[in-house]
């Protein structure tokens, strides 16, 4: 058998993939937090808590309301897109002219209330989204038998980054939305509602974190604090793209989770640190991120 | 006399006033306290329940004895071992606490135990899994009550091992309990016969388990065991299924609750083994405890919900019978006198601290033989408590004498 | 200034008087060593303008250091105290060197980045006990002759630490020193421009408050005779965040009544109030932004100077 360092060639593409699936993942939320933080310039910790709102509300939607899966993968986003942007207009929206701490701590202060929430009411030991009928099943891929819903996840995941991207970098309302960041006050002369943009820009990247939300919850067990420890790591992905660049964050998400899955071959105990070592390498080395423009 | 003067007298006045201020607890009280995890991930296996399993038992003992009311403390330790020992310390020096009951966390409850042996409070450690609490943490006030890691590994790994699963591989959440759990299941797949092919450490709170999986499935083991709780517990072995991993390896728990089941759902955790004091289904008795606390609780309980409630009961048996609330005594009556309710037949507590009972082998039902709501186990084996919990190693100090 | 000397008599007395109220010893140790770390926060945050998000590092190492030698080498309180600092201000040199050669958000995640390093060693070293942590650690006698064991000689201890450090974050911030960290903060260019090699200025004010973290970490340890895994983790740097802006960072006092309030909510609030706590811990955080961007402190005292 082939081997790599020792390890089997097939477990090594076995995990390569499965780090893929995970980076599927990373990809969809950082890219939330970057068209955030690139449009707004707001550091949002909420995103944790908006991707736990998301699963609940997938679950909720099959639970009260018989919705399924596909229904929900739809109807969930644009709930929390709603609350995304209830939550611009009441509360955001006071802290853009303020250094980005504040727009930190806000977000951070609501994503505890929203967690703090969600567990009083539906309790800390969460529940089952079942696999969607069409998505159960598995492939055998020679290498390893991979879940179809996990090539689903992928796929989903590279769709909507890609147009995601294209809407931003190609499109005129993404030109206008970069505009906003740079002179709101001129574009607003021109006739354009940069609050409503603004507004929007939050709701939509609140959607994609309730997206993965709903992507996740068939995967992994649907709790209140699903997502607090993984708020720093995806901020993490973030960085390491570079702040702001949509493409920066599609990229690295989808590499940190190829780097995570080969550490969890040679030093499993070192997963969740890895992410942060890199993080530290490439801030002291290349201070913008990979993709990032000093 | 200027005024930082004036005000500096005043200020002398009101703190000679509030000086009369601190009293301990009344006499005529006998103070239980529940320290407890009420707002993080171990808050339904305990929690509200346990604070409402404590009031239960204290209604139906009369709520008073000897004469004196009882009166119940809670807190949440919001799993902060400082939190944790703080406020049972308090407690102790200004509310004449008498009991400590509580724990969920090994690292807070070690923390809590020391204080309660420092200060002379019976602890009833309860939901905590780890051993040490008994062993080379022990204090002659600690009280294990309901399960331990030793107890838990006894159970599921050894009848695994005798049904035919022989080599084991382990996935480990990396921290002190997970190892613990994993080191305690080690011993006894050895000691009957079986093989350790080996283990995976994987992060506490690692939300994909899929990889750690492929490792295992590696292994070629037979018997999967999962020396993890909690979320961690639930995610791999989803993930394990999705993975197909449980058509060809037996999964095992090292810990698992009826409410980690019961989110799950039968699909996923059908034909897992695992070990439990308490069982809501077992007898009737059993079933009238629990048909009282799901009245309250909309959840059948889990074995800590029942230890609780029993430890409560047994606690304020002892003050019963010893006539005083003093520790040393009523220490001594604990470790005299048989426990005999819905939780325990014929339980004691040994000399190092831990209350061996019987323990129940169990292993989920397939939806199919699901009947009813929450019925979940069907018994595999119903464990001696000598059996379940070992021998004293004599890490103990305290139970050397 | 009458009207500051005043409040800081009253202060001092109470604090001296504590123990005559029945407000508990532990407690209020436990409140002195967070408003110390919350204290060596602000000097940074609030004097120099740099945020770190990973200020548990220090505060948790230096823990460590003190229960460790404390417990299995049988070293005496100062000793155990001095190398707890030693330790604290050493990893302050590593990661100010790094960090401070970025700024705003970048210099925070790399404090993050760092401060998650040190998590997973304790976590994973042998001799920190894992999350059940060090336990046991002895307060010992100070200089061999004053045993620390009864609470209320611990709590005088303890407040002697805090009222030094306290005039000596004072001290530092009225010197020279002081003056250029508040000018970077304000405009780095200018002070560049100035002649003054910022970088120093930087990384001796990321030392110092790295070094004042570590005596509040030691201390705290002592306090309880416990060290565990909660004093590294993530959710503790946020806390001494949210301990320094709710009261007013940039102000002395500010972090001191931020510990206060932060500490007294944890111990206290979730008795009455359960779960919940959680909930209103972030409403507070939301309150605070939104109306006393200030703290409380700052927001005091930008009123009496309106008037």
């Amino acid at each position: 058998m082939t081997t790599v360092f020792g390890v089997p060639l097939a477990v090594i593409l076995g995990q390569l993939m499965l780090g893929l699936v995970n980076g599927a993942f990373y990809a969809l939320l950082s890219l939330g937090l970057a068209v955030i933080f690139g449009l707004m310039g707001v550091v949002n910790f909420a995103h944790g808590a908006l991707y736990a709102l998301g699963a609940f509300a997938a679950l909720l939607g099959m639970k009260w309301l018989g919705l399924n899966y596909w229904v929900a993968l739809l109807a969930a986003p644009a709930a929390v897109a709603v609350l995304g942007l209830a939550a611009e207009r009441a509360l955001l929206r006071h802290v853009y002219k303020l250094p980005p701490l504040y727009g930190l701590l806000l977000t951070f202060g609501l994503a505890l209330v929203i967690e703090g929430t969600l567990f009083q009411l539906f309790g800390s030991s969460g529940d089952s989204y079942p696999v969607p009928e069409a998505l159960r099943g598995a492939w055998n891929l020679g290498f390893m038998i991979l879940p179809i819903y996990r090539g689903w996840v992928i796929l989903a995941s590279i769709v909507v980054c890609t147009g995601v991207w294209f809407v931003i970098e190609r499109t005129r309302l993404g030109a206008t939305l970069r505009a906003a960041r740079e002179n709101g006050a001129l574009l607003q002369s021109f006739g354009v509602n940069v609050p409503l943009l603004f507004a929007a820009t939050y709701g939509g990247g609140a959607a994609l974190a309730a997206l993965a939300g709903v992507l996740a919850a068939p995967v992994i067990l649907v709790t209140p604090h699903m997502g607090s420890s993984l708020v720093i790591v995806v901020f993490a992905v973030v960085v390491i793209g570079g702040m702001g660049s949509i493409l920066g964050a599609i990229v690295s998400g989808l590499g940190l989770g190829l780097i995570e899955g080969f550490t969890k071959v040679v030093y499993p105990e070192a997963s969740n640190v890895i992410v942060f070592v890199i993080m530290a390498v490439v801030l002291i080395l290349r201070p913008a991120g990979l993709f990032g423009k000093e | 006399m200027n005024r930082t003067h004036s005000a500096l007298l005043s200020f002398m006045g009101i703190a000679a006033l509030g000086g009369c201020g601190s009293a301990l607890g009344a006499a005529n009280e006998v103070v239980i306290g529940d320290i407890d995890d009420l707002s993080g991930n171990y808050a339904d296996v305990q929690g509200q329940g346990g604070i409402e399993a404590i009031k239960m038992a204290i209604a139906d003992f009369g709520g008073t004895v000897l004469g004196r009311k009882i009166v119940l403390l809670t807190a949440d330790h919001q799993n902060k071992p400082d939190v944790g020992a703080s406020k049972a310390r308090e407690w102790a020096d200004q509310n004449g606490l008498n009991m400590l009951i509580g724990g969920s966390n090994t690292g807070v409850s070690i923390a809590m135990a020391k204080v309660a042996g420092a200060k002379k409070v019976p602890f009833f450690a309860v939901g905590a899994g780890g051993s040490s609490l008994t062993n080379e943490d022990c204090t002659p006030y600690t009280i294990h009550y309901s399960y331990d890691t030793t107890s838990l590994a006894n159970g599921t790994a050894s009848t695994i091992v005798k049904a035919g699963g022989k080599t084991w591989y382990y996935i480990t959440a990396d921290y002190a309990f997970g190892t613990q759990l994993q080191n305690a299941a080690s011993k006894v797949v050895e000691a009957s016969g079986g093989k350790n092919l080996g283990a995976v450490r994987a992060p506490l709170g690692a939300s994909d388990f899929s990889s750690f999986l492929l490792q295992a499935q590696g292994s070629g083991a037979q018997v999967l065991g999962l020396a993890n709780a909690g979320e961690d517990f639930s995610n791999s072995l989803k993930a394990a299924n999705e993975f197909g991993l449980t058509k060809s390896m037996k999964p095992a728990a090292l810990l698992a609750f009826i409410n980690n089941i019961h989110s799950l759902g039968l699909k996923s955790a059908q034909g897992l083994y695992l070990t439990t004091s308490f069982y809501w289904d077992l007898n009737d008795e059993t079933r009238a405890f629990s048909k009282r606390f799901f009245e309250k609780m909309k959840a059948e309980p889990t074995m800590d919900h029942a230890g609780v409630y029993s430890a409560t009961l047994t606690y304020l048996k002892a003050v019963k019978a010893a006539g005083t609330t003093d520790p040393e005594k009523v220490m001594a009556e604990l470790h005299r006198a048989k426990i005999n309710d819905m939780f325990a037949k014929g339980g004691y507590v040994r000399a190092d601290g831990v209350m061996v009972h019987d323990m129940y082998v169990m292993q989920v039902k397939s939806p199919q033989e699901s009947k009813y709501p929450w019925d979940y186990y069907k018994l595999v084996k119903q464990m001696k408590g000598e059996e379940a919990f070992g021998p004293i190693t004599g890490l103990c100090p305290s139970a050397r004498r | 200034m009458n009207g500051t000397r005043i409040f800081y008599v009253l202060a001092a007395l109470f604090a001296l008087c504590v123990p005559l109220f029945g407000i508990y010893p532990i407690f209020m140790m436990k409140l002195l060593c967070f408003a110390m770390f919350a204290c060596a926060f602000n000097l940074l945050l609030g004097f120099s303008g740099m945020l770190s998000f990973g200020h548990a590092a220090f505060f948790g190492s230096a823990a460590y250091a003190t229960g460790w030698l404390m417990t299995a080498h049988g070293c005496g309180p100062i000793a155990g105290v001095a190398a707890g600092v030693g330790v604290s201000a050493a990893l302050g040199l590593v990661v100010g060197a790094l960090a401070i050669r970025r700024q705003g958000i970048y210099l925070a995640m790399v404090t993050l980045a760092l401060a998650q390093v040190v998590y997973f060693v304790c976590l994973e070293a042998p001799f920190t006990g894992g999350e059940n942590g060090l336990q046991d650690v002895p307060r010992g006698a100070l200089a061999g002759l004053l045993p620390l064991k009864s609470d209320l000689v611990m709590y005088y201890a303890v407040l002697a630490a805090f009222v030094a450090v306290y005039l000596l974050i004072r001290r530092i911030v009225h010197s020279p020193f002081g003056q250029v960290l508040k000018a970077i903060r304000d405009n780095e260019n200018r002070a560049v421009s100035l002649g003054y090699d910022i970088d120093r200025y930087k990384l001796l004010a990321f030392v110092l408050s790295a070094a004042i973290a570590g005596l509040a970490g030691s201390l705290k340890a002592l306090v309880l005779g416990f060290v565990t895994l909660s004093d590294v983790t993530q959710a503790n740097s946020g806390e001494v965040i949210l301990m320094t802006l709710v009261g007013g960072s940039g102000t002395f006092f500010g972090p001191v009544i931020g510990a206060a309030l932060v500490v007294t909510l944890q111990e206290y609030l979730s008795d009455l109030v359960g779960g919940w706590v959680t909930v209103i811990i972030g409403a507070v955080f939301v309150v605070c932004v939104l109306a006393f961007r200030r703290g409380i402190v700052g927001e005091l005292a930008a009123r009496t100077f309106r008037r």
